[in-house]
């Protein structure tokens, strides 16, 4: 791969500080008082690269730090420390008047298309402000015949314009919202979970909308789900998470073919089945742990069926595979692994 | 003689201009021990089926005709006493969201020694130990500290898990579960399933689960009932339905699933969206989404009709079947 | 934006306002009609003042001594051209009441515009860019609270009055009872934006604005106040009655409007004196406007509080 990729990924951490200003850090433990702040670990030093035209899926339960890494590349959320480069530019540290051409080459989606637009405007006025906003110098018939195009690409019939979103279905609604990403054109987008809050049989249809638009326009995404059978659809290559780091990186053919983390492979066997009647899925003890104040070692031991004490011990690195793929994990690295 | 066996249930919500009918003419049987997956989309009527069953459709909800008969009797006659001696003691419901339907500011003890003390005369310490035998069941680790604490000490699986136990607590002969993994993760929700369907196994206990998931619906139940607008559109056995659906909804719903589609294709998508309840077209409610729709399906409503193992309310099913047997 | 001014889409909107969940609750609630009713007929009777009132009570020359304490047209002794009797002036009751109203009603609709001003400004700032500058803000709110709004009035008025003398703050006094009684509430209007802002800003479609790359002033005034209205409009209405309360207290302390120039507080106090003497109409009657003024102003926002709980709404 010599193309050098569009966004780039280095490091990156995120916390969050449960204990705000010097009295909550306070504690009374053991007959002492003493200064103890606890913060969530939501992010922990994860690398990750897109090139143009690919589609990354960071897929992960509950608490893994996907939506946080979503939010951190949008620039809502600001790194504890790392990098994240956008087409060679270091994007994380640029002032506001700066990042504005990047705002418009980088558009999200969110989850919930409930709250994703504003109930007090109508589907044209929340169209049309980006458009005006980011093309000051397009004359009024100009914004309108611009977001009647991408009304129409998304299937909502642009006469609908004067309608408020709580007039339509949630299908309808996340359409209007992939219409708000695409009105300024952009060149990636970030989508979180945009199918988790849908009906199924409106699934498929939006995910059909994004795979559309990123033929046509040539669109580069990263996709954040807890879904893996949407990911072998979606998905060029996907990265696993749990607690806030990557257990393996793949392309999505490799992983699905073999897995290799033994957190990958419960994730894979514990998407219920159509056919198979009784499936001899992997059955993990215990439950995600909390990030907070993370033990030392594998974030996954307390949970892996192949965790010795050097797992415990030694927080595994990402180790490149025959395959391509990239895997964190000791076992294996140490080929313990059946 | 079925458990339960509902017949030509209408459910009507009566809303401010106009009534809204958000059950039409369902009718079921469910056999002692037997499994079923009542299986629709948000708004199709699946959750007010369960609702119905235990006569706990709150205001502008009410059972229009009909009749629900469990053991022998008609809930829809029943009066509160009676129905509050059938709830939570011969059936128990199971919610999604484990967080609301345990009280916050009891302990899991006083929770569960409460429900036992409603229904049965116990001692406090009998309640408990029967308490602690229905944790240990649902494989809860040291159950006897479990009994002293809050429900948000525990994390999401545990407290399903504590339900799934308050639910057993009363040996019901029917559970109703409604979306009961829904908010949990997807190795979690692994776990939950296996554990439900081993104990309602063991225990010789009903289950209706209401999903949207088809996958969990697979390895669940042993029939399925499809529901679309309020109305069953297809019924019978789970793995006919999967593997040789009729109904072209059901069939869209199937394919439309990922894991359906080879790797790379475009996905199978069903047009448009279902109808509002005030909004239900004439005729088959779903013709507007249909490739096969006929004038017959935006006319007049498809009668349910049996074919082999399956009972289909489509009238291009009907068509081809009756065709069929006259070609042989 | 534009497309509310397109002509095509007038109507439709006020069918849906007809139709709104709003409008049919408040047809299906016979207090709120009845409330907006009276609150109507009063508003715009004082509007109307200098047209339906028979006399001027701003004119001392009207006024004739001999014409003092006459009781209501309907109880002996009264006189036609008097419906509701005169005072200890002989001006006029029911034109006094019209004009007195009417200032109070000014005074109470333009000290909570004042209050609006200012606490959805500060609200929306702490809300919005939260840290010290909201720990700030709220903590001047918290003082000022914690002084009842009566006795801030009181020592403001008190001293004005002896810094200007009585004669130029008789003249300036419906501005110094709106900014006193302005500024010393605003923190309401603050502490209930400000709750609501946190709960908007928290929405998916506010963090759809950021991503877009717009600006915090534009994030605030067009996506997140708008969305914060149904709680301003309740408290608007409790503030209101509120406001011309507090003017009418004032007033009767002496320390609001003038004699001259009278507010339904100033009637309730120049008649106070002739109750004993047998004169109950000059308080009596100016108190029952009062009272029921802001009745009708409460029973009005608690039928707004009900329609826009967010929890009774979408049930």
């Amino acid at each position: 791969m010599t193309q050098a990729p569009l966004l780039n990924i280095s490091g990156l951490h995120k916390q969050f500080d449960l204990d705000q200003g010097f009295l909550e850090t306070v504690k009374f433990k053991g007959g002492k008082i003493t200064r103890e702040a606890r913060s969530v670990h939501a992010v922990n030093n994860v690398d990750l690269s897109i090139n143009r035209g690919e589609a990354l899926c960071v897929v992960g339960e509950s608490g893994c730090g996907k939506s946080t890494v979503a939010r951190l590349v949008a620039g809502l959320l600001q790194p504890t420390t790392g990098e994240i480069s956008y087409d060679g530019t270091r994007i994380d540290t640029l002032p506001a008047r700066d990042m504005m051409p990047y705002r418009r080459k980088m558009q999200m989606i969110f989850q919930n298309p409930y709250a994703s637009l504003n109930p007090r405007m109508t589907i044209a006025q929340t169209l049309e402000e980006p458009v005006r906003y980011h093309n000051p110098s397009l004359d009024r018939a100009e914004v309108h015949d611009k977001v009647a195009s991408v009304m129409r690409a998304v299937g909502v019939d642009p006469s609908w314009g004067v309608r408020y979103p709580h007039e339509f279905s949630g299908g309808q609604r996340q359409r209007i919202a992939i219409a708000r990403a695409l009105t300024v054109d952009p060149e990636f987008i970030i989508a979180d979970e945009p199918i988790s809050a849908l009906d199924v049989s409106i699934q498929a249809q939006v995910l059909n909308l994004m795979l559309e638009a990123k033929e046509e326009r040539g669109l580069t995404y990263m996709f954040i789900t807890h879904d893996l059978s949407v990911v072998e659809h979606f998905g060029t290559k996907v990265a696993v998470l749990y607690l806030g780091s990557v257990c393996e990186l793949a392309d999505t053919r490799t992983l699905f073919d073999n897995p290799k983390h033994p957190y990958t492979r419960a994730l894979l066997s514990a998407v219920p089945q159509l056919k198979d009647d009784r499936p001899n899925h992997i059955r993990l003890r215990g439950e995600i742990p909390t990030p907070i104040n993370l033990p030392a070692g594998c974030p996954f031991q307390s949970r892996c069926p192949s965790a010795n004490s050097r797992c415990s011990a030694e927080k595994p690195r990402p180790m490149i595979q025959s395959d391509g793929s990239t895997v964190a994990c000791h076992a294996v690295e140490e080929d313990r692994l059946t | 003689m079925s458990l339960l066996s509902v017949r030509d249930l209408v459910v009507k919500f009566a809303m401010r201009n106009n009534t809204v009918t958000a059950l039409n003419k369902i009718s079921f049987d469910l056999a002692r021990g037997e499994r079923i997956g009542i299986v629709g989309e948000s708004g199709a009527g699946k959750s007010i089926t369960g609702f119905s069953i235990l006569n706990l459709l709150s205001k502008p909800g009410y059972i229009d005709s009909g009749s629900i008969t469990f053991d022998g009797e008609d809930i829809t006659q029943m009066t509160d006493p009676q129905l509050r001696d059938i709830r939570g003691n011969r059936i128990a419901m199971i919610f999604q969201d484990p967080m609301v339907t345990l009280n916050p500011v009891l302990t899991i003890g006083q929770q569960m020694v409460e429900t036992l003390q409603a229904h049965r005369r116990l001692s406090k310490s009998d309640a408990e130990q029967i308490a602690i035998a229905k944790l240990r069941e649902v494989y809860i680790p040291a159950p006897e500290e479990r009994l002293a604490q809050y429900p948000h000490e525990l994390s999401g699986g545990m407290r399903q898990r504590i339900i799934i136990a308050i639910a057993l607590l009363l040996d019901p002969q029917l559970i109703i579960a409604d979306e009961p993994t829904t908010a949990l993760d997807v190795t979690i929700q692994a776990d939950i399933m296996e554990l439900l369907l081993e104990l309602c196994q063991s225990n010789k206990v009903s289950l209706i689960l209401i999903t949207h998931d088809l996958g969990v619906v697979s390895q669940m139940t042993e029939r399925t009932l499809v529901v679309y607008a309020g109305r069953i559109i297809e019924a019978g056995p789970t793995r006919e339905i999967i593997n040789d659906p009729q109904h072209p909804y059901s069939q869209g719903l199937i394919n439309a699933l990922p894991q359906q589609t080879p790797r790379g294709e475009k996905l199978k998508q069903i047009p448009g969206a279902m109808p509002a309840l005030s909004a239900v077209p004439d005729g088959c409610a779903f013709n507007p989404r249909c490739s096969f729709a006929t004038d017959t399906c935006r006319k007049t409503v498809p009668e349910v009709t049996r074919i082999d193992h399956l009972e289909v309310a489509c009238h291009e099913v009907r068509r081809h079947h009756e065709t069929e047997e006259v070609a042989e | 934006m534009n497309s509310l001014s397109d002509p095509h889409m007038e109507p439709s909107r006020l069918s849906k306002a007809w139709n709104s969940n709003m409008a049919y609750s408040f047809r299906k609630n016979p207090v709120a009609v009845v409330s907006l009713i009276i609150f109507a007929v009063i508003f715009f009777m004082t509007l109307f003042a200098p047209l339906i009132a028979p006399f001027d009570p701003y004119d001392p020359r009207s006024f004739d001594i001999m014409l003092s304490e006459i009781p209501p047209a309907w109880s002996d002794g009264g006189e036609a051209q008097f419906i509701f009797g005169t005072d200890d002036q002989g001006r006029d009751l029911w034109s006094a009441i019209l004009y007195g109203t009417r200032i109070s009603i000014f005074i109470g609709l333009a000290a909570v515009a004042l209050q609006a001003v200012l606490g959805i400004t500060m609200g929306l700032i702490a809300g919005y860019v939260g840290g010290r500058v909201d720990s700030i803000l709220m903590r001047v709110a918290d003082i000022q609270l914690s002084f009842s709004t009566l006795m801030v009035a009181i020592i403001f008025l008190a001293i004005t009055q002896a810094v200007f003398g009585s004669e130029t703050f008789n003249q300036y006094a419906i501005y110094m009872l709106v900014a006193v009684i302005g500024i010393a509430e605003w923190p309401q209007y603050a502490r209930t934006v400000r709750a609501t802002v946190l709960a908007e800003k928290k929405k998916e479609y506010v963090d759809a604005a950021r991503v877009m790359g717009f600006g915090p002033l534009r994030i605030m005034v067009r996506h997140i106040l708008p969305n914060s209205v149904s709680p301003i409009f309740v408290i608007s209405t409790v503030q209101v009655a509120n406001a011309i309360i507090s003017e009418a207290s004032l007033s009767f302390l002496g320390l609001g409007m003038p004699v001259s120039q009278p507010s339904l507080g100033s009637l309730i106090s120049s008649g106070f004196d002739y109750i004993f003497s047998g004169s109950w109409w000059i308080t009596t009657i100016p108190g029952v406007v009062l009272v029921v003024l802001v009745l009708v102003i409460n029973l009005l926002g608690d039928w707004l509080r009900d329609v826009l709980n967010p929890k009774l709404y979408k049930g």
